[in-house]
């Protein structure tokens, strides 16, 4: 489908103001396919502006935003988008706290998703397979049967990215993955999202950078709604105008 | 089936069948102790009784569809009583156009109100309802197109919570006021009743009582299954999706109007006809059902039989009419403090309900 030379996402002079701060300021950003990519900035960059524009919950005052060559984003509603492929991990792991792990991964599931199908709906058993499949990517077999709510705060994480992954999106966007989690929920992270990269393509939005360092090939520095830097790690932290607005001051 | 093994869905499987049982006990025992068991006998039931539980049969069903909404789906509704209503006055029209001449002026078209009002001709919303198909038909489509355009509406504009309740309110006091008026040409402040036949059994005779209750158990039953048939298939847990974190369902690609939509509209559908089935039994229909505290009751007997559960729902219903029953017949300058009282003892300590109570082998963890 995707030729080289062509990107999975292309955001183009994206602009967005609230009452005059500029979140994004003319903000272009380009991601490959299969590509792992991350972001860092400091607090008010315009990191989370950013995905709320991909996903359809802010719309950009100008500039573009086109999901492969033929989806115009500013144009789809929030569940077009999700259905289109492009699923999104929330900074405060948000499952359904009063369903099962096998039921959060349920209605996951791509496919469609009307009322009266759901309503009739079945899983088959390549479903059940899918489903499986991802239990095991995200380590939570054993907890299949457990309510969403008794999870702990790492296994809550990663539900939520099997949620995603269910939903096979073809650009997962994850928003602060390691937040609260102890060191060994980290590197079981970044060994799931860098597995991940290759079959999706992955945005990861971070602070940690111990494990920015650890999972990124390729790093993007935001700042006041602008890309700054980007290149491997230690280019971006050799940058002056990085040194100087993020790292050191 | 994987996806129920779990021990609260088995704990409620096991009480839904218990339920069910409990109403085809009702079904069959109620008419045996009315009928069969002669009135000398102390285990006689009495005709008032039957009706009584008749009528019961009838809020249960009320409550069941405002579970259905409230208790799955977080749509709180206050408005409720407006669709029981409105089936309730499709019933009356039926039941008033089957009195014919037999009303106090004798008309054999015009039902007594029109009379009175020196109207010539019936208005052309009646035609069609001396016929019980028709009437049937007219109890479920009203409210089904009412509760989908107000829904439409509503959902589409992303109202939800307290707006959403506050609304249903609106619409429910705006129905009562419109009934009100005399030349809406549903009889005014005085509504219908004299009723003398329902598919030709009279009224007022114990046999037509008893059909009637089992009518009610029935279409109790049919509603309570139906709900769970929902509530258990993959939309059901859409729905408690919706009802924990509505945006985060939107993000997996779940149209929530559409579901809010769809539950909305068959819960109203439920209402109404609970509305349908009690106005023969009572044998009054008037806009006083329409008033907002109706429907606000009707949370109440849910949050007292415990929300989320169907046939909580349906025993609070039972439960707190039952305490009305005495109490406004007992001390009845003291019933709304009690029914008050109830609502906040039951909230702050029961927040499962009575259903709660029972014991359970609740825990998280399934083999």
């Amino acid at each position: 489908m995707t030729t080289i030379g062509d990107k999975i996402l292309y955001l183009e002079q994206l602009t967005v103001s609230f009452d005059g701060f500029k979140a994004l300021d003319a903000l272009t950003l380009y991601v490959e396919p299969g590509e792992l990519r991350c972001i860092i900035g400091p607090n008010g960059a315009g990191k989370t502006t950013m995905m709320d524009v991909i996903t359809g919950k802010t719309r950009p005052d100008s500039g573009t935003a086109w999901f492969g060559r033929d989806l115009n984003l500013l144009k789809m509603s929030e569940p077009e988008i999700a259905q289109a492929g492009i699923g999104r991990k929330f900074q405060k792991p948000t499952i359904f706290e009063q369903l099962t792990v096998l039921e959060n991964l349920e209605l996951a599931l791509a496919g469609k998703k009307g009322f009266i199908r759901t309503l009739l709906a079945k899983l088959s058993p390549t479903q059940q397979q899918s489903i499986d499949d991802v239990l095991e990517v995200i380590g939570l077999q054993d907890q299949r049967q457990l309510l969403g709510r008794v999870l702990s705060h790492g296994q809550k994480q990663w539900l939520e990215i099997g949620m995603l992954l269910m939903q096979e999106p073809d650009l997962l966007l994850v928003d602060e993955p390691v937040a609260g989690m102890t060191p060994q929920e980290t590197e079981h992270t970044a060994a799931l999202l860098q597995s991940l990269s290759g079959q999706h393509s992955v945005v990861v939005v971070e602070h940690d950078m111990e494990f920015v360092r650890s999972i990124a090939r390729k790093v993007t520095v935001l700042h006041e709604g602008r890309v700054i830097a980007e290149g491997d790690m230690d280019q971006v932290q050799n940058d002056p105008k990085v040194r100087e607005v993020y790292l050191g001051e | 089936m994987e996806l129920r093994r779990n021990a609260f869905v088995l704990a409620n499987d096991r009480r839904s069948t218990g339920f069910i049982a409990t109403l085809l006990l009702v079904a069959v025992i109620v008419p045996i102790l009315n009928r069969a068991v002669p009135s000398t006998s102390a285990l006689h039931l009495s005709t008032y009784a039957l009706t009584l539980i008749g009528k019961y049969m009838c809020y249960a069903m009320l409550a069941i569809a405002v579970d259905l909404i409230w208790g799955y789906c977080g749509i709180l509704s206050l408005g409720h009583a407006a669709f029981f209503s409105l089936g309730g006055y499709a019933m009356g029209m039926y039941l008033m156009r089957q009195i014919g001449p037999r009303g106090v002026y004798g008309d054999p078209i015009l039902p007594d109100f029109m009379v009175f009002l020196n109207w010539k001709e019936l208005p052309w919303f009646w035609y069609g309802f001396n016929h019980f198909f028709i009437a049937m038909l007219m109890m479920v489509v009203v409210p089904a197109v009412l509760a989908g355009v107000f829904g439409w509406f509503a959902f589409r504009s992303r109202v939800t919570g307290v707006y959403f309740s506050i609304i249903t309110q609106a619409l429910s006091y705006a129905l009562m006021l419109a009934f009100f008026r005399n030349d809406m040409g549903f009889g005014g402040n005085n509504g219908f009743t004299d009723f003398k036949e329902i598919l030709g059994f009279d009224l007022h005779s114990d046999s037509t009582r008893v059909g009637l209750l089992i009518a009610t158990s029935i279409a109790l039953a049919a509603s309570f299954m139906s709900c769970r048939w929902i509530v258990n298939s993959r939309a059901g847990r859409v729905m408690r999706a919706i009802r924990d974190a509505e945006s985060r369902t939107r993000f997996l690609g779940y149209s929530v109007e559409s579901f809010k939509l769809g539950v909305f509209v068959f819960s109203a559908v439920i209402a109404a006809v609970a509305g349908a089935l009690y106005v023969p039994q009572v044998g009054i229909i008037n806009p006083s059902e329409f008033a907002p505290i109706n429907s606000i009751e009707v949370v109440i007997w849910v949050a007292v039989g415990g929300r989320g559960t169907l046939y909580g729902a349906a025993t609070g219903a039972v439960l707190v009419n039952y305490a009305k029953t005495y109490f406004t017949g007992a001390l009845p300058e003291v019933w709304l403090y009690a029914l008050g009282a109830l609502f906040v003892l039951v909230t702050v300590f029961l927040p499962r309900g009575v259903v709660g109570l029972l014991p359970s082998r609740r825990k998280l963890v399934k083999e």
